[in-house]
């Protein structure tokens, strides 16, 4: 125990006497935080629309207003059609809006009246978008013209539904309660993978390493000294970002902090035993980075923090049971937006603790091996 | 003599084809100052790694300070030093935390890391460095510093890898005067190096070519048998007659 504690204090020492430490564990998270929550959003406002009016009648007037009052939509321009494609090529517009000539004549006369809707889909999620909003808008339009305009009553109004909708657990749809916790798993991985591989590998490239292999620290002690200060670091970094998620963002903790500590708690033996795990199979702190960024990478990516797993292909959804990544982004979401508990997130737990075990037993066996 | 520190019987590492240390034998006495000379290559470091414990023998017997290299390799680690040529302290630490962590690792009481410290900062003259950065010292001073580490847990026997590399000739004298006061009180010194002035300050010196040892015996003796005035003709003589 006594070896464990001299290498704890030789650990501490070094890691805050690094210069770059502290700015990584208190400036990242916040500009992390502060960046990302706010740069990823879902939703899409201020699309820039072009329009189109062949008609020029009181109602295109009207359905012009409703658009651009939406919100979503900030004008271009309104310009010949022409002019308006040339925009959609030089990005300038993200969509146009053609409006017919006859057009008010069309809907007086109780005709089909039809409005054309040109979407730039370089972006494909925000031309869905795009898309959805604008037909959402007009086809409010267009049943109140068929409600008001065409004077019918009630009761001959052609029958339609009207949905309501209530978006449960994030009742603002409100993105940043959705990004942040995600975020702060990304925080507390690069912790956790990054900077515990790095460190070891630290020593081989110094040469300490063989020093240390002819004293009679254990290869156990020295792992334990090794891990657990980043294992302390990474629990603190994230109670650092939730405090900064509920300073800033008012963040709400549905679930109980004990969950999500519980489960950062052996997420991280997995995350410290991925990077002792490069660490045994690598020279240089650069060889350790590179193939910690290549693994971080893909489970990052396909932990559902930007996309949802659901939408991924078959094959990718199966591939995410296999990170660790997308377990902490679900749970954490599952407990600070739905309160979820033991019962909710027990069986996560359970995987984690399976990946810890496998994945530091693996490590520690080619530790021995090399070492 | 009293009883062997170090005693090797037809010790031998192979890496695949390449044997590296072909059935070394000898014996070191304890207290003696034992120069382990050879060309680059000839297979010193590969011999004092399987001693330290670091390495696997291929095939071969050693008794290390009494101990089984293969059964007993914890045992040993308790018993030596080592500093390899590898500078091997940390950089980022200061003197007396250096000095704390390895006391500690070896088991030191906090009370004698305390007298540890105190003493051996004093012997060096680093009483106004020891709160400086490692990294800050020249390297003369880290190499005398690694030594002093090196023994600070009193081992019976300390193993030196090129240990003066680099280092200017006064330093080097200061260096080995450090060496004399341990083996005075009785530790073995097994060393390697490429100055053949250093090979004179050994009581026996033993020179490998090609993985085997080809010499060993005191300078004065090799001198005689070589019929050479230096330590350096002896060397020649022993390395060229393989390449």
């Amino acid at each position: 125990m006594r070896t464990i504690f001299f290498i704890l204090q030789k650990e501490f020492l070094q890691i805050f006497r690094n210069k770059s430490m502290l700015p990584i564990i208190f400036v990242v998270p916040v500009v992390q935080l502060l960046v990302l929550a706010f740069a990823t959003n879902y939703e899409i406002r201020n699309l820039s629309i072009d329009i189109v009016d062949h008609d020029g009648g009181n109602w295109s007037q009207q359905l012009k207003g409703k658009l651009l009052s939406s919100g979503y939509f900030t004008l271009n321009r309104q310009t010949t059609d022409k002019a308006a494609f040339d925009d959609l090529e030089a990005n300038t517009a993200d969509l146009i809006l053609t409006i017919p000539r006859h057009f008010e004549r069309d809907l007086v006369r109780g005709n089909e009246a039809k409005v054309q809707l040109l979407v730039n889909a370089i972006n494909g999620s925000k031309a869905g978008l795009a898309a959805g909003y604008a037909q959402s808008i007009l086809g409010d339009f267009n049943r109140r013209i068929r409600m008001e305009w065409l004077a019918l009553d009630e009761d001959d109004a052609p029958s339609h539904f009207d949905t309501s909708f209530r978006y449960w657990f994030n009742p603002g749809l409100n993105y940043k309660f959705f990004m942040v916790p995600g975020i702060l798993v990304v925080l507390v991985t690069l912790i956790g993978a990054f900077l515990s591989g790095m460190n070891i590998v630290k020593e081989k490239e110094m040469g300490t390493i063989e020093q240390l292999n002819v004293t009679p620290i254990r290869k156990f002690h020295f792992i334990i000294g090794k891990l657990l200060p980043f294992w302390i670091i990474a629990l603190f970094e994230l109670a650092f970002g939730l405090m900064v998620g509920k300073l800033v963002f008012n963040l709400p903790f549905a679930g109980s902090l004990g969950w999500i500590f519980l489960f950062a708690a052996v997420y991280l033996l997995v995350m410290l035993g991925l990077g002792l795990l490069i660490s045994t199979f690598t020279e240089t702190q650069q060889q350790a980075m590179f193939i910690t960024w290549f693994f971080l990478i893909i489970c990052i990516l396909m932990s559902g923090l930007f996309t949802p797993i659901e939408s991924m292909p078959g094959w990718a959804q199966h591939i995410t049971q296999f990170n660790p990544v997308a377990y902490f982004v679900k749970v954490i979401r599952m407990v600070m937006l739905k309160g979820s508990g033991w019962v909710d997130i027990r069986q996560y737990l359970f995987i984690m603790i399976a990946f810890a075990a496998v994945l530091n037993a693996v490590a520690v066996w080619n530790y021995r091996k090399t070492a | 003599m009293t009883q062997s520190a170090i005693t090797t019987t037809a010790l031998t590492k192979r890496f695949g084809n390449f044997i590296a240390t072909n059935a070394i034998t000898f014996d070191v006495a304890q207290g003696e100052i034992f120069g382990f000379l050879g060309a680059n290559g000839a297979g010193k470091t590969t011999a004092m790694r399987m001693l330290c414990g670091l390495l696997r023998p291929s095939s071969g017997e050693a008794r290390v300070a009494g101990f089984d290299i293969y059964t007993q390799t914890e045992k040993i680690k308790q018993r030596i030093g080592y500093m390899s040529q590898k500078f091997s302290l940390y950089e980022d630490l200061t003197v007396k935390e250096n000095i704390r962590f390895y006391g500690g690792i070896y088991g030191l009481s906090n009370r004698q890391i305390r007298d540890k410290t105190a003493d051996l900062l004093q012997r060096l003259s680093l009483e106004q460095e020891g709160n400086m950065l490692v990294k800050a010292l020249p390297l003369g001073w880290k190499q005398k510093l690694a030594f002093s580490i090196a023994v600070i847990h009193d081992p019976s026997i300390v193993f030196l890898d090129e240990p003066t590399g680099g280092v200017d000739p006064i330093t080097r004298r200061q260096f080995w005067d450090l060496i004399y006061e341990s083996a005075a009180k009785g530790v073995t010194i097994f060393v390697t190096t490429h100055y053949m002035d250093e090979a004179e300050y050994c009581n026996r010196i033993s020179i490998m070519v090609d993985g085997k040892i080809k010499a060993l015996d005191t300078p004065a003796a090799l001198k005689k048998q070589y019929g050479a005035d230096t330590m350096n003709e002896v060397f020649l003589q022993l390395a060229r007659a393989k390449s």
